[in-house]
Order: C-alpha cells, then structure tokens, then sequence
C-alpha cells in the first residue's frame, strides 16, 4: 500500500468538502447569523423610528453594522468543535501547512457566512427604505468585506479556542480589527446613495482582503499552534 | 561576548538585581522633571494666542498620547522577543506594559476631552485620530482581558503576544491619522525633521515633558515587571531567600 501524497489543491478541496458536509449536516447553525440579521434589522424601526426618511438615513450603516455583528456571532465555534474532537491536532501534525487548512476552514465559514448575509442584505435594505442607488455597492463592499470580517474573526477564534468561556472576549479583541472594515465598507454605501465615486473605499476594502489573506493564515496557525500545545 | 548581555536579560533574577539600584534614581528624576515642566508649562509659559489658557493642558495631553502609542511598540516588541528567542522576561515585560498603556491611552482621551469642550465646543467628536484612539484603547483592554483569560501563564503570555503583533497594524494608522482624515484634531506641531509649527517657548516645556514621561514609563514599567517577576519565581530559592532576607 503506498502512502498517498496530496499536493496542497488537493488538501484544500478535501477540506473545504469536509467543512461544507460537516456544515450541511448541523443545517441549524447556517441560519443563526441569518436570523439575527433579520430580527435587529426588525428592531431598528421599532426602537429608533419608523419614520422613512430617517431609515433612509440610516440605513446603509445599519445594515453594514449588524452584518458585522452576525458574522461576530458565528465566529465562536470556528475551530471549537475541531478543538474538542482532536482533528485540530491532526491539522498542526499533517504535512500540509497548517496556514492552508486554516484558509480552507475560513473560505468555508465565508461560503457559508459572509455570502449568504450579503445575498440576504438587499431585501433587508428594502424594509430600512435604503435608496435604489446603493444596492450595488452594498452587494459588492459586504461581499469583499465579510472576507476581511472572516479572517479577522478566525484569528480571534483561534486566540480563544483554548478558553471554555470565549464568546464575549473574542468580541473585545476582533472590534479594534473590525473599524476600518466597517467604516470603509459604510462608507462606500453612503457614497454611492449621494452620488459620490466609491471606487477608492472598494479599492481600500479589496487591498484589506488582500491583506488579511497573506497576513492571517499565519496568525491563525500560530495561534492554533500554541493553543493545541497547551 | 558582544551578545552576552543579551543572553542574561534572559535570567530573571540578573534583571531583578540590575533594575534594583535604578528605581530610585529613575523616580527621582522622572518626578523632579514632571514638577519642573508642568511649572513652566503651567506658570511661566506663554498663553495661546486664541484658546488662551485652556491650551497648556498639552503639557499633559501630548505626553500621555505619545506615550500611550510607544507604549504599544514596547508591548508588542516584548511579545515578539519572547516568541522568538523564547525569553521569559520578556513576555513579564509585555504583561506589564498593557496596564500602563490603556491608563495612559485614557488619560490622552480623557485630557483631550477636557480640552474639546472649551476649545470645540464638544466633550467628544469622532474624529480620525479620536476614533483610533479609541481602537488603541479597546486593543489594550483586549490584551489584558485575555491575559486574565488563561488560567495557564505560558498559554496565555504567547497568545498574548501574538495579538499584540497583530495589532500592530492599527499603530501607523493611529499615527497618521491626522494627516490622513484631515478632520478636527490638528495635525502634528512638533516635527523631528523640518519646520515645527509650535513656537519655541512651549516647545521646550512640552518636549521636557514628554522626556519625563518617557522615564516615568520607564520607571513603572520596571516597578511593574519587578513585581511580576517575584510572583512568577515565587518558587525558586533566590526568591525565598529575598523573602527571608526581608
């Protein structure tokens, strides 16, 4: 029997197929951040105003806000099941480089997290009266950014994997992260609604993504690294 | 042998008994210069032409900032040194400094606040460099709250640092924010290269304090890692012989 090498396309396509099987058999999970979209988005009228040209006004950075804070949401259980089981252990000891597994599990949280918000964020921008001109730029900015939004959070999820009581710290340590994402994102929005270019904020939400992607698979790992030996 | 003092900063023990004799030379000059600049910035410097003597508050206000953002590079350094190099003082020194950052980050806000309302009109405005501020701040609080998180020390020392790396992405940022969003908070007056914009008469009682900060910092920082050091070698013999010493 010969020992089977897997060249790293093939690493990330078993692992992506293994995050998406393990994901379509805990269907619950996937709608949760989806929910929550809907239930804040249903709040805002009914706790600021229902007064359309204020939800107008606000609506682009609402809708930017509670998008982040969904995907805050299911960013807690990211690596923690991985880390209960020992298939963590099995990552860091495999020949693949643990930055490309990681990678893989964050591509897959953004499949099944950032896409679904940003597909579901038009119809919310309906109900907050949000202007014709910016759905295009919301489609596009929370598309990039939930990216940034997932590999930011994975490093947070990884920093917190070894703590039983995670949750509400890996919100403290992601947010400072999350500014930029989030103003940048918003602010394409609005920009868009009063006519102004938003081709530089996209331009500096596309650069984050860029970023982030070379920069936190190695965070993550080390992380990762450091928790699975304790 | 050039390295040689390198290698014992990786002993706590040589690092306890070095700093020992510092501490009071530090205090003494750190609090002798503070009294001496805030006297002359306070008293005998000139009032701003416009904001009259609402603006001295900078004597304060500038040295916590910029300390508040060294503060940052001293941590996230220390953290780095003991991922590579694998030092134990090191990650004492980083566990330190996040406490005395975030005072000193809330004590530039604060200040800045004070000076806002009579200046602007407003306790709080968000501004670039006033919102990175903030960022700075939570980054800290992030640290310490996750330092306390882990109940193991060495767990928690390393995912510390790394966190601290990673935050050292927000520092330019912070840094140049004034230039970048050209909002309410001036830019920089004080320029190491070229021009300063602020007149030598307050230039010099503000530089004299932000030098007193730095060795304030310097001083507790030391104080601080001194006792982490006796808390986390509480074990070890030379620790129980101070003890028994008294």
């Amino acid at each position: 029997m010969t020992v089977e090498t897997f060249s790293l396309r093939r690493a990330f396509v078993a692992g992506l197929r293994r995050e998406l099987v393990l994901s379509y058999r805990h269907k619950g999970d996937l709608a949760n951040p989806l929910i929550f979209f809907l239930m804040v988005v249903v709040f805002t009228p009914l706790g600021i105003s229902e007064d359309p040209r204020m939800l107008t006004k606000i609506a682009p950075g609402m809708l930017w806000v509670i998008a982040l804070l969904a995907t805050l949401l299911s960013l807690d259980g990211l690596f923690r099941s991985d880390y209960d089981d020992g298939s963590l252990e099995q990552m860091v000891l495999s020949p693949q480089p643990l930055g490309l597994l990681v990678l893989t599990k964050v591509f897959a949280h953004w499949l099944l997290t950032g896409v679904p918000l940003t597909l579901l964020a038009p119809v919310l921008g309906v109900m907050l009266q949000m202007p014709g001109d910016g759905y295009g730029v919301l489609v596009l900015s929370l598309l990039v950014g939930t990216g940034s939004l997932s590999l930011i959070g994975a490093i947070g999820a990884a920093l917190t994997v070894g703590l039983r009581k995670g949750g509400l710290l890996l919100s403290l340590i992601i947010m400072p992260f999350y500014v930029p994402v989030l103003i940048f994102g918003s602010g394409a929005v609005k920009n868009a609604i009063e006519g102004f270019p938003v081709g530089a904020e996209l331009a500096i939400l596309c650069a984050m993504l860029v970023g982030w992607c070379m920069f936190a698979p190695l965070a993550i790992a080390g992380a990762l690294k450091i928790s699975v030996r304790a | 042998m050039a390295w040689q003092w390198f290698h014992r900063l990786g002993s706590p023990k040589w690092f306890y008994e070095k700093t020992g004799p510092w501490l009071p030379w530090l205090g003494f000059i750190s609090i002798a210069l503070i009294l001496i600049g805030s006297t002359w910035g306070l008293a005998f410097g000139p009032s701003e032409a416009k904001q009259g003597n609402s603006a001295r508050i900078i004597y304060i206000h500038v040295p916590t900032a910029v300390l508040s953002m060294a503060g940052y590079y001293v941590m996230a350094i220390a953290g780095a040194i003991g991922l590579i190099w694998r030092m134990k003082l090191s990650f004492m020194v980083m566990k330190a400094a996040a406490p005395i950052g975030a005072i000193l980050t809330f004590l530039a806000l604060f200040t800045g606040a004070v000076w806002g309302k009579p200046t602007w009109g407003t306790w709080w405005v968000w501004d670039g460099r006033i919102t990175s501020m903030v960022v700075l701040f939570l980054l800290y609080l992030g640290i310490v709250a996750l330092q306390e998180a882990y109940q193991n020390q060495d767990t928690a020392d390393k995912i510390c640092a790394v966190l601290a790396l990673v935050g050292m992405v927000n520092i330019p940022i912070i840094y140049k924010s004034v230039d970048w969003w050209y909002t309410l908070h001036q830019p920089a007056s004080l320029k190491l290269t070229g021009k300063s914009s602020i007149d030598p008469s307050m230039a010099y009682p503000l530089l004299l304090m932000i030098l007193a900060f730095y060795i304030f910092y310097t001083w507790v920082l030391l104080m601080r890692t001194r006792v982490e050091i006796l808390k986390r070698e509480q074990k070890t013999t030379w620790v129980k012989d101070l003890v028994a010493r008294g």
